[in-house]
Order: C-alpha cells, then structure tokens, then sequence
C-alpha cells in the first residue's frame, strides 16, 4: 500500500490573495488544512525602536504608516496615550472633528476591507464600486491634511487645522470635457462639510448596492457561511477585539464600554453577530458602515453649529499660531523648543486604546522624564487575529483559507510593525 | 458606573484574592490605571486567580510586551562644559553599564475584563542574567504570539510555550533589536554581490546619526499638586 503523507504548501508572500505579505506555511491532507503556519514580519520596520529615538511628535506620521487603511484611527491612539501622560484637555470641536475623521477612517477601511474579500471570494464589481467612494472620502483627508493616505493630521492637542470652508475642486484638464468637470464638481460648491453632508445622504444608497451585489448572493453565502467559525469563548481567549469579537456575538465596543473623544455625545449602536462565521462577520461589518455614516451625520450637525478652538492653548504642547510668533518673544521660543527638543512628559506610563476599524487598537508608552519615549508598544488588533489563524482554518479547505484571511481583516503594516 | 468606582472595586477585589498567599505583590493607581507588580516565581498563581476568580475575570489578555529598563533615564544631552569648550550638539552616546541588573526586563501584561469592563496591568521583573518568566499561553492562548514577539525582541524566555520561535525578524536573524544595546542601525546590512550570483550579508557601513539628542528634564508642570516649591518659601518656612 502507498505510504500517504501530508503535503507542505507555500502561500504567499507574493500571493494577491495574501493581502500583502503574508507567508502561509500549510500542511495539507489532500485539499485540508492539517496546520497553517503564518510567517509574518516581512514588512518590520521596527517602529517601536524608532520612535524610542524621536521626540514624541515626530511619531505621529510612523502610525499612518501601521494600518495604513484606517491612519486616523491610528494617530488618535497614539496621540490620546500621550495626551492622557500630560493630562492635556482636548476642546470640544477637536474632539468631534476626531471622531468624524475616526468614523470616515472606518468607512475607509471597511470599503477596503469589503473590496479586497469579495476580489479574493471571486466578486470583481464590488472592488471597483467599493474604490469609488473611497475616492470622495480621501479626498476629504486631502482637504483637512493635504495627504490622502497618511494624513498626519491629529496633533497632541487637538487636530492640526480647522476644516476648510471650501472642498477644493476639480480643474479643467486636456483629458476631461467641461461638462465632466462640472458634473464632478457639483457636490463641492461650498464647505469641506457639505460635501461630508452630501455624502452621508449618498451613501446609505451605496451600501444597499453593495448588499444587492453580495448578501443574498449564493456564491457568496456558499463561501462564507460557516467558514472561520469562532465561539464567543475562543474569542475572549484568544484576544479577539472589533468586529472579529462582534461578529461571535459579544457586544464590546470601546466607543460605547470606554467612551473617549466624543463618542458619548453621539447615538450608535453596535452590531453584532450571533454564529460566529465569516458571514456574520460580514454582516456586522456592513451595519458598522451604516452606523457609522449615522455618526458623521451628527458630527456634521454639531460641528456646522459650533466653532471653536482646534487646538489646545498650551503651548508647551501646541505651537502658537503664527501671527502671535511675530511680535511675541515668548511665542517665538515656545515655537522654537516645540520643534527642536520638544516637550518632556514626566516619569509615568500609560495605556490608552481606540475601538480602531479592526479593532482595539493601543499605545503603551514609558515615559522616563526625556523627550523621547522609553518604551513605546502598539498594540495592533490584526497581531491577535493573525495568530488565530491556524485554529480557524484547520479542517476547512484551501479555498477557505483566502476567505479567512479575508474575513479577518488584515494589514501587514499593522501586524509587522 | 465611572472608571473611578470599577477601579475601586478592582482594588477591593485585588486585596480580598491577593493579601493572603501572594501578600507581595504590590499595586499603584496612576492616571486612572492599575499596575499590579507580581514576582516572578508567582506569576502564574496569581494570573490564574486574575482570570479565574469571578471579581476580578480577567477573560483576554490584550498584550504582553518586553521592556528593556537598561538606559532608564539616561540624557545624552551634553551641554554641561559648553562655555568652556564652545556650543556643540553633543549629543554623547556611550554604551550605558550602569543598570540594574537584577531587574533588567520586565514582561508587560495588559488585562482586559470584559464582565466587569476594566483592565489591569500586571508587571513582573526579571534579571539580565536569567531573563526567564512562566508563560501564561495556557491561560490565555491569545498570548502566544505576544509572548514570541517578546522572546524575539528582547531574548525573554517563556517557560512552557509550546512553540517559542522568532516571529518578527529576518530567518537566520542575530541578536534581540528591542535591546538597548542594540544599535538602531543593525548590525548587518544585505546588497547582492554579482560575483557570488547572491545575497550576501555585510557588517553596516552606516553610522548612527542622533538629530534630536535625547533630554530629561525634570518639568513637572504637568503633574499635579507637583509644582517644585520655590527655594525661598522653604527658607522662610
């Protein structure tokens, strides 16, 4: 008789389905999974040891470049950890200009997220539909930060500037016709808030096209249901955080169980799912959408009826506005100090974490007295939920295996660091 | 329920479970945050009460990390004998030997509970000797792969991990990054030699450049009720 022995596979790192580069090692039975292997750190930069090495502002960018799908999400962890070592008070328009950007952000990244699932299920329309608003809700990072991915645009403080009265607007160019331009421009005639308005009224349709494309879709529904099913008990053990806890039917959400920024100001509710399956993970993640554009509606309501101060006035932290600095000595220092040697925090630590699109996302920073941090940790949610993966896939097939990396929603630039 | 008054629950129930048998571990509150110092010989023990005892039920460990306290408040600033020698941006950078070495490491873990919707950290110390610490995958599994990274990082043992392999470095990788006494800039660096027809690896070529120098300064103006009392009252006082 034939000895039979179980098959190593390689998938990845340059997989289009590996999300980036993820290297899979599988053992196989015939078409089963025996035993995922992930080999992640490819794409380690070591950001923790380089932010020991920077004053604590010139950080802010690195966490752009960690989940580099939801980078406001990311600033705001590291920004609040700070903030919370100084005990900086934040005012009030800061704090809902953030949470407008942190719920845009979670739309950007679940769009990213549904697109690339879908692409690696097999769907290819949903990616291309998915990039379209992705466009309009990038070009609002541009507005406020002038970058449309990595935004750096939440200081310690507040948030850099205030939103522009105007949506910057398309121009003519050889390749479009007038009435193109026209048509593109006709949802940015006034503020950067309009054009959010504007787009909260769109989008719910969106996510219906979205949904006609895919929930009750056979294909779908056969590569999804039952696929990656976690029980709400693996999931606490296994440090599941976001939608992935959600999704097994355990309602925790940081925005609502720990409120910060202005999330207890807003009305949301949290989703959740009740199998545990890539599907109901699925589900979850599209009702966080709608939530979500619920939000930014609110924060367009309040933010249109109340101006204020972006910024702290503390500018130990915050540099003075450039008008003071001329005839002000003093502000001239502080402007100096802040962007050479920066601002000391005192010995203490501290851990401070957003409900990012993937998850609890958090910094833990020592601090020892200098104006660098000691010891800075991230706590990336895809780093859990990566290292699941061999309890999730075993025993499916290897199809299944794209799907699971889909549902989980990862980033290597999150996971690596 | 405010984050004060779960955090004195927590404390309560802290004192009930731990006063009796692990009567050395020892908690701080800072900055609406609970840090529970363990000893390393019981910190299996009192992980296990942490996550079983229903008052405290801590369900998921959210991170573990590695921390280095070798050069723990160490200034390179270097602006002491300016006037004698004229303004430079020395920024020193020597090899820092003066660490304890009995408490080197520390292993970080941070506790989330769920059910009674507070965390915990919980710290334990270890040498630089014997940097070798239970590992707690058997209570949390989510644990496993913080504890590599940590293994990986800064060369921490875990006692009774079932897999404990580097995670986040290259193959064949030498030496632990997260170390203080490794330099930011490697230690090798890799080019493709067309002679060899491969990819070789070299001692660096590059030299660390500091731009910021790193400062500690004793500015406590954001602590409160930590206003340095001024000389002159403390004369009169």
């Amino acid at each position: 008789m034939a000895e039979i022995r179980n098959y190593t596979l390689n998938f990845g790192p340059q997989h289009p389905a590996a999300h980036g580069v993820l290297r899979l090692v599988l053992e196989m039975d015939g078409e089963v999974i025996q035993r995922a292997d992930p080999h992640v750190g490819l794409l380690h930069r070591g950001t923790e040891k380089l932010a020991e090495h920077k004053p604590y502002n010139h950080s802010i960018p690195y966490m752009d470049r960690l989940d580099y799908v939801s980078m406001m999400c990311n600033e705001h962890g590291y920004v609040g950890t700070i903030e919370k070592l100084l005990g900086v008070e934040v005012p009030e328009r800061a704090q809902y200009i953030r949470v407008l950007f942190d719920e845009i952000t979670r739309i950007l990244n679940h769009l990213m997220w549904l697109g690339a699932h879908a692409l690696d299920v097999g769907a290819m329309t949903v990616f291309l539909y998915a990039f379209r608003e992705r466009e309009d809700l990038m070009d609002c990072y541009e507005a406020v930060s002038g970058a449309r991915l990595h935004a750096a645009y939440y200081r310690v403080g507040g948030v850099y500037r205030d939103l522009p009265d105007q949506m910057p607007r398309y121009e003519m160019s050889h390749l479009g016709s007038e009435k193109e331009v026209k048509y593109r421009n006709q949802a940015r005639q006034g503020s950067l808030l309009d054009f959010i308005e504007d787009f909260t009224q769109r989008f719910p349709g969106y996510i219906d096209e979205y949904e006609t494309l895919l929930t009750d879709n056979r294909i779908w529904k056969q590569r999804l249901v039952g696929i990656g099913v976690v029980t709400p008990e693996r999931a606490r053990q296994l440090g599941f955080t976001g939608p992935m806890i959600r999704g097994s039917g355990i309602a925790w959400d940081l925005r609502k169980k720990q409120p910060y920024a202005a999330y207890d100001k807003v009305d949301f509710d949290i989703p959740i799912g009740t199998n545990g399956d890539s599907y109901d993970r699925y589900l979850v993640r599209i009702e966080e959408m709608r939530q979500s554009n619920h939000i930014v509606k609110q924060c367009v309501d309040w933010l249109k009826n109340n101006p204020g101060p972006v910024m702290v006035g503390d500018y130990k932290v915050a540099p003075p506005p450039r008008e003071k600095m001329k005839d002000d000595m003093e502000a001239l220092i502080h402007h100096f100090k802040l962007f050479s040697e920066g601002y000391s925090i005192p010995e203490s630590e501290a851990y401070f974490a957003v409900e990012a699109p993937k998850g609890e996302f958090g910094c833990y920073i020592i601090a020892d007295g200098a104006n660098k941090p000691y010891r800075l940790k991230i706590r990336a949610p895809g780093f859990a939920h990566m290292a699941a993966m061999d309890e999730m896939t075993k025993g499916h097939m290897l199809a299944d295996v794209v799907a699971v990396i889909g549902t989980m929603d990862v980033v290597f630039g999150e996971i690596d660091r | 329920m405010s984050i004060e008054d779960r955090l004195d629950d927590l404390e309560e129930a802290l004192e009930d479970q731990l006063e009796e048998n692990y009567g050395e571990c020892k908690w701080t509150r800072a900055n609406g945050e609970l840090t529970l110092v363990v000893p390393r010989e019981q910190l299996l023990a009192v992980m296990q009460v942490l996550r079983s005892y229903h008052d405290l039920g801590f369900e998921q460990c959210i991170d573990v990390c590695g921390v280095d306290y070798a050069a723990y408040g160490h200034s390179e600033w270097n602006a002491e004998d300016a006037p004698n020698t004229g303004f430079s941006r020395g920024a020193e950078r020597e090899a820092v030997t003066d660490f304890q070495v009995e408490s080197r490491f520390a292993v970080v873990y941070h506790l989330l509970s769920l059910s009674h919707n507070v965390r915990l950290r919980v710290k334990t110390f270890l040498d630089a000797d014997y940097p070798v610490v239970d590992s707690v995958t058997g209570i949390w599994n989510g644990a496993n792969w913080f504890e590599r990274e940590a293994f990986d990082m800064f060369g921490i043992l875990f006692n009774g991990h079932p897999d404990l392999r580097r995670i986040l470095t290259d193959y064949g990788f030498i030496g632990h990054p997260f170390r203080k006494d490794f330099p930011l800039v490697g230690q090798v660096e890799m080019r493709y030699d067309e002679d060899k027809g491969r990819v070789v690896y070299e001692p660096v070529t590059i030299e660390q450049r500091t731009l910021v120098p790193r400062v500690v300064r004793h500015d406590y103006r954001y602590e409160e009720g930590c206003k340095p009392v001024k000389e002159e009252e403390q004369a009169d006082g």
